[in-house]
């Protein structure tokens, strides 16, 4: 190699440009991990409800949106609904749909598991202490299911945070639009820009999914009993 | 929706399924194999390999599929090491699913208690043996839920594949999309597709599961 | 060890155990035991809990890397970890508390198992023995279930039949009917003492004073990693001759109120 690619990194304003990329990508996760939080809760406490068109209604939404590819769900919102309603929906608006979507879906049935993971006799046992149904929920129950619920919430935002790579492929401006950007640009003067370009990349998603599940095993491990 | 375009184009996504499919096959089955052997070497923590395959699981799990193969597909051939579209759709699908499934099987070995391998040794068996007879057989059980998520999901990835020009299903609709504009049929027989391969696979694995459940397992 | 004589008639000696000392981390749990148990022999091992015979009986099967001493079986020497080990083990049946059938496999299965692969006999012999141990357990029928078909006094009592099949020198009972609901202690019992009567060695980790009684021809008391008391099981229970056998056994009487 005569050229040392990685000195495309360090060129210009190359390597804060990727950052900026980096940070659109934590920033629309982050955004949708926060909605579908609140809407997976709403979502896995009608779950539990016993109205059975509810639950033929939820059941057929979460089996969906599970076993489409994101990028499936990505097309049919970038491409289906713009066609549909004549809208025009940028990447990112349509992205941060697509994974509110997916992830109250995943949430939705998180917090199910959660809930009904709790054994009957531990809402009996509280009730055999004289709590209120309000204690009950608040000192009893909710506490055993954040326990639950929590490590594999924060799992989900690293699986939403991988999933946020497929942006590039609708055209959203992100860590990875930015390294082909740079990788076009320098093409004649550094030809091995690539490996550089794409590993850093590799190694900061690696530098923000990393510390997130380890925190999520820690916490469940920490948990489990 | 206009049903003619959908006839004239039904076999482009017919072949592209089947390109899925084969490259999906080929990868996950080598992901089951390689998941194994990193999982059977964590087990039994040999020296230096166990490091790097706790390295390997990191990195591949804390990645996306979609890095992963640009720098495959782009980076390498910079090194002078020039994979084709499939090597490199294949190669990416292991690297990811290898940790995926070494994760679901180790779960599955830790399930198997001490005193298994005890009762095992005080017949006289060998521990390749006590391996071989009684940990692998009830693991692999104990793994199955894992494992067919893990199937379902890394078919699920195999979308990407369009990103390094394989004529897969996504490739095609985008081109349809793209050339015709013919959004709704092209987006019906894409999520068509996709249903028709998953949802299958999926009710097979929830049967197999409810089976296993019901046999139930554990003294 | 000349009183013993007395007892009973002796068959030669099966295994020798030698100033055995056990460490887990920096507590020493077996403190110089040494033992002889001979051919034909039903020793019973008592002691309150963590006195370390679990872990005695679990050195004899060499599931447990001691830090001193030797343990001898036939003459071999078993407290390395040699390729032999294996070999060794056949000789010795082992049955533990939590009956640790394989949950995969049937009864049948679960009994030829070591005979098939560790001892590589024909399947139609073994089988055909198999069938008659579990006909004298009275479990016959039971022979294409699987483990949790059954109850836990029938897995106990398949899993004596899983060691017996390898025709073991020397069967170890590790409080095998501590897990038992009650009414299932007899009829394990009961095959134990059956096994005793046809002249098998036993070394027998049991609460069952009872039963000790009836089935030991030695009794060894441990207390604190060593051995405190060793006599005959009549000697034992009306007349122990230290103070903390005598608080042991009191543990088991109740005053009238």
């Amino acid at each position: 190699m005569q050229d040392m690619g990685i000195e495309v990194l360090f060129q210009g304003r190359n390597f804060v440009r990727l950052l900026e990329g980096l940070w659109v990508t934590v920033r629309i996760s982050v955004f949708s991990v926060i909605v579908s939080i609140l809407l997976g809760i709403i979502l896995g406490m009608i779950m539990t409800m016993k109205n059975p068109l509810l639950r033929i209604i939820t059941r057929c939404y979460l089996e969906f949106v599970r076993i489409m590819p994101q990028l499936v769900l990505l097309f049919l919102v970038y491409f289906g609904l713009t066609k549909m309603f004549r809208i025009n929906l940028s990447g990112e608006i349509s992205a941060i749909i697509v994974f509110v979507i997916w992830g109250t879906a995943e949430m939705g049935d998180l917090v199910r598991g959660a809930l009904t993971s709790i054994p009957v006799h531990q809402y009996e046992s509280g009730k055999a202490l004289g709590l209120t149904t309000v204690q009950n929920y608040c000192y009893v129950i909710i506490p055993q299911t954040i326990r639950r619920l929590l490590p594999q919430a924060i799992n989900l935002v690293t699986r939403m945070i991988k999933t946020t790579s497929l942006i590039v492929l609708i055209g959203v401006v992100e860590v990875v639009k930015v390294g082909q950007q740079i990788i076009e640009a320098s093409r004649l003067t550094s030809p091995s820009a690539a490996v550089w370009v794409y590993g850093v990349i590799f190694f900061l998603y690696f530098i923000v999914c990393y510390p997130i599940s380890i925190l999520s095993k820690r916490l469940e491990v920490k948990w489990r009993n | 929706m206009d049903f003619n375009f959908i006839r004239e184009y039904v076999p482009y996504f017919i072949a592209a399924a089947v390109l899925t499919i084969r490259i999906a096959s080929i990868g996950i089955s080598i992901s089951i194999l390689f998941g194994l052997l990193c999982s059977i070497i964590r087990y039994f923590r040999i020296p230096i390999l166990h490091r790097l395959i706790d390295i390997y699981i990191e990195l591949s799990r804390n990645t996306p599929l979609l890095i992963q193969l640009f720098f495959l597909y782009f980076g390498l051939p910079k090194l002078g090491i020039v994979l084709s579209s499939e090597t490199c759709a294949i190669t990416g699908l292991v690297f990811l699913g290898g940790s995926y499934m070494a994760e679901a099987f180790r779960s599955g070995l830790e399930a198997i208690g001490n005193s298994q391998i005890e009762a095992g040794l005080s017949l006289g068996l060998t521990k390749s043996q006590v391996i071989r007879f009684i940990v692998l057989p009830q693991a692999i059980s104990i793994s199955i839920p894992a494992f067919s998520a893990n199937v379902i999901f890394l078919i699920k990835e195999t979308s990407v594949f369009s990103a390094v020009a394989l004529i897969d299903l996504m490739n095609v609709a985008k081109d349809l999309i793209g050339l015709y504009y013919k959004t709704d049929e092209t987006l019906f027989m894409l999520v068509s597709s996709y249903l028709i391969i998953l949802l299958p696979l999926s009710i097979a694995f929830t049967l197999i599961e409810r089976r296993l459940r019901h046999a139930g397992y554990g003294n | 060890m000349e009183e013993l004589s007395e007892m009973k008639t002796p068959g030669e000696t099966l295994v020798e155990i030698k100033n055995l000392n056990k460490k887990f981390d920096d507590t020493s749990v077996l403190k110089d035991i040494s033992l002889d148990i001979h051919q034909g022999e039903v020793v019973v091992l008592l002691g309150p809990s963590g006195c370390g015979k679990s872990t005695l009986l679990r050195c004899i099967n060499g599931l447990e890397k001691i830090q001193g001493g030797e343990i001898i079986l036939e003459g071999e020497k078993l407290n390395e970890q040699t390729k032999r080990m294996h070999l060794i083990r056949q000789k010795i049946g082992m049955v533990f508390q939590s009956y640790d059938l394989f949950p995969h496999m049937t009864v049948l299965e679960n009994i030829i198992l070591g005979p098939r692969k560790a001892e590589k006999r024909a399947k139609k012999e073994v089988v055909k023995e198999a069938e008659e141990l579990l006909q004298r357990v009275g479990l016959l029928d039971k022979k294409n279930a699987y483990p949790r078909q059954l109850s836990g006094g029938q897995k106990q009592r398949v899993a004596i039949v899983r060691a017996l099949c390898m025709h073991p020198k020397i069967m170890l009972f590790d409080e095998v009917t501590a897990a038992l609901d009650p009414e299932m202690v007899r009829e394990v019992l009961d095959v134990m003492l059956k096994l005793a009567k046809d002249g098998m060695t036993m070394v027998i980790v049991t609460h069952e004073m009872q039963f000790a009684k009836a089935v030991a021809d030695r009794i060894i008391f441990l207390d604190n990693g060593i051995i405190v008391e060793e006599s005959d099981p009549q000697t034992f229970f009306t007349n122990p001759s230290t103070d903390r056998a005598k608080q042991f056994l009191n543990l088991f009487e109740f005053d009238a109120i």
